[in-house]
């Protein structure tokens, strides 16, 4: 039976990831990411499962990875200034290829900036804050009941493909409260880890089936013995300079995203089926572009929304698609251009497009990108 | 509820505002309304101008910060000052009674009623006046059925506060219903449902 309940964004993080299985929580409570700790330290004991406030940061997402490591879904939440420290533990978890889900709720920034107003400034840290080149999964939801639902996907993704995957929240909707319908468990699928199952010492622990991405992997403390490191490493996991070796496993860690990218990429595409003029956000932004294109659309003008709800991989493949019938694009973004470069990328100067960016902690109302879709209607007419 | 109805409930930090809309908006699911609730405060845990608001439909809401405010409720002088500019003649202001109305404020309806006054020496305690003033704004505003409102206020309380909680909320119930008198309000309302038309 569903029913329905008012909820947090955070909360519903929560009530999400322990949908999919999470079992661990390790973390430092940041402001507005606060309440996924809060809900984490109430619910995971009562599942059987474990909560650990650490000393920082970095710590927790090492006890998470430790975690995954041993077995259990394990997920860690912050904002921008522990994002920053994450980084280096995320590109550990992304070459040793250890699944665990990573929350960042945006606050304004950069360092502490403003811990209570919203932003969306993270996106590029999201694809580049860890060192060295590595594919990435990010994922941002626009609605509370979107937030649970992708928090099932985020660790769905992260075991499927043993990677780190990035819960990419911001304040608008971590903070907000909605009516949400709690799923059936029957109605959405839960998606584990490959074991491996071998006993003893496994001197091919990063060895690949044929017709698989992923090496099958074993819970420490189980009874099988093997070597992760985050140094490039060969199928016994021990470290290795060979360059064939590394250029084999880099092209894997890249394909296992890229060659999947239809599993991967998600987007919604509001009232675009006609759409003249479309405008590209992410996150919470979409609440604005929602209510502006409605309102356009009650006056005649052909408007529609794209929303990334992958936001990385970037979904290019959908976005150019909607090239050819549209005459103009609208970017809305709380950053100061960050999906912008994307879009520009992928449209290669075909399209024109404006800019609504806020820097100031304060949101995109309906109102200013209603203004920049009549602007380009009234281009259009000319 | 027929119709749409954005509500803004502002004050002082520690006031506990926010819990207001959140008492409000788990009024309006238990009601089968749509809902969305905000808020907006900065980093001071105590004293800093505060802000939330729950919108409640029944239509999809998208934008959580309402652009048109329908009723304001407002518990210190600088936040009534601050955002009663943005009303509308439509609009309705709940207000403590210690403040002044501006007379600035385009809002043709003002209930002024005793929300501070009432927590702190009826009730007992000045923390239980946002529930006061929760009571009062859903009897003022006819959103819920009692017991759905009473239900929402007790999900949100501390624990071992009911009984002192559930006198607050008499007490809110209380007050409103003299300012529909006209005894304390400065006009009467012109129709008994002041949203969803």
């Amino acid at each position: 039976m569903s029913r329905s309940v008012l909820m947090q964004g955070n909360e519903a993080c929560v009530e999400g990831a322990l949908a999919a299985g999470m079992r661990f929580f390790a973390g430092y409570p940041i402001t507005p990411s606060t309440e996924i700790a809060e809900a984490c330290a109430v619910r995971l004991p009562q599942v059987g499962g474990v909560f650990i406030q650490m000393e920082d940061e970095i710590a927790g997402l090492a006890a998470v990875i430790g975690a995954s490591v041993a077995g259990k879904k394990a997920m860690t939440a912050t904002s921008g200034p522990g994002f920053s420290l994450k980084q280096e533990n995320i590109g550990y978890a992304s070459l040793a290829e250890i699944p665990c889900v990573i929350v960042d709720v945006q606050r304004c920034g950069p360092s502490t900036g403003m811990p209570t107003s919203p932003a969306q400034g993270d996106l590029m840290q999201a694809r580049w804050g860890t060192h060295g080149d590595h594919p990435v999964i990010a994922v941002s939801p626009s609605g509370v009941q979107e937030v649970y639902s992708l928090a099932i996907r985020c660790f769905n993704l992260s075991e499927k493909y043993r990677t780190p995957v990035i819960f990419l929240m911001d304040e608008i909707v971590g903070h907000m409260r909605e009516g949400i319908v709690i799923p059936d468990p029957d109605s959405y699928e839960v998606i584990n880890r490959p074991l491996s199952g071998v006993s003893g010492i496994n001197k091919t622990c990063f060895h690949v089936d044929p017709g698989e991405w992923v090496p099958r992997m074993a819970p420490f403390g189980d009874g099988e013995r093997y070597n992760i490191t985050g140094l490039i490493h060969d199928e016994s996991g021990f470290p290795t300079n060979d360059h064939d070796t590394a250029r084999k496993l880099m092209e894997r860690l890249f394909q296992k995203i890229s060659c999947n990218y239809d599993d991967i990429v998600q987007v919604e595409n509001d009232m675009m089926e006609d759409a003249e003029i479309a405008v590209v956000c992410f996150g919470g932004t979409a609440r604005a572009a929602k209510e502006a294109i409605r309102e356009a659309r009650s006056h005649g003008i052909r408007a529609g929304m794209f929303r990334p709800v992958t936001v990385w991989p970037f979904p290019e493949k959908e976005l150019r698609g909607w090239i050819p019938q549209l005459k103009k694009i609208i970017m809305a973004e709380h950053n100061a251009g960050q999906m912008l470069r994307e879009v520009q990328r992928v449209t290669e100067g075909r399209l024109p497009i404006s800019f609504i960016g806020k820097i100031d902690g304060t949101l995109i109302r309906p109102d200013e990108i209603l203004q920049k879709i009549n602007e380009a209607n009234n281009e259009k007419m000319q | 509820m027929k119709g749409r109805c954005a509500i803004r409930l502002s004050g002082s930090g520690g006031q506990g505002v926010v819990l207001i809309s959140v008492i409000l908006a788990e009024a309006a699911v238990l009601n089968g309304d749509k809902t969305v609730q905000s808020q907006s405060y900065g980093p001071e845990v105590r004293g800093g101008m505060c802000q939330a608001f729950t919108i409640i439909s029944d239509e999809d809401i998208w934008f959580s910060k309402p652009e048109k405010t329908d009723v304001l409720l407002a518990l210190t002088q600088a936040s009534l000052n601050k955002f009663c500019r943005d009303l509308s003649r439509d609009s309705v202001v709940i207000a403590d009674s210690g403040l002044s109305i501006p007379g600035s404020c385009p809002a043709s309806t003002v209930f002024s009623i005793p929300i501070l006054e009432t927590a702190a020496k009826v009730v007992g305690r000045a923390m239980t006046a946002n529930v006061v003033a929760a009571a009062a704004i859903n009897t003022l505003l006819h959103l819920f059925p009692d017991d759905i409102m009473r239900k929402a206020v007790r999900r949100h309380i501390p624990a071992g506060t009911e009984e002192l909680d559930m006198k607050a909320y008499e007490e809110g119930v209380r007050i409103a219903g003299m300012a529909e008198t006209g005894s304390v309000s400065r006009f009467l309302p012109e129709t008994n449902c002041l949203c969803g038309h």
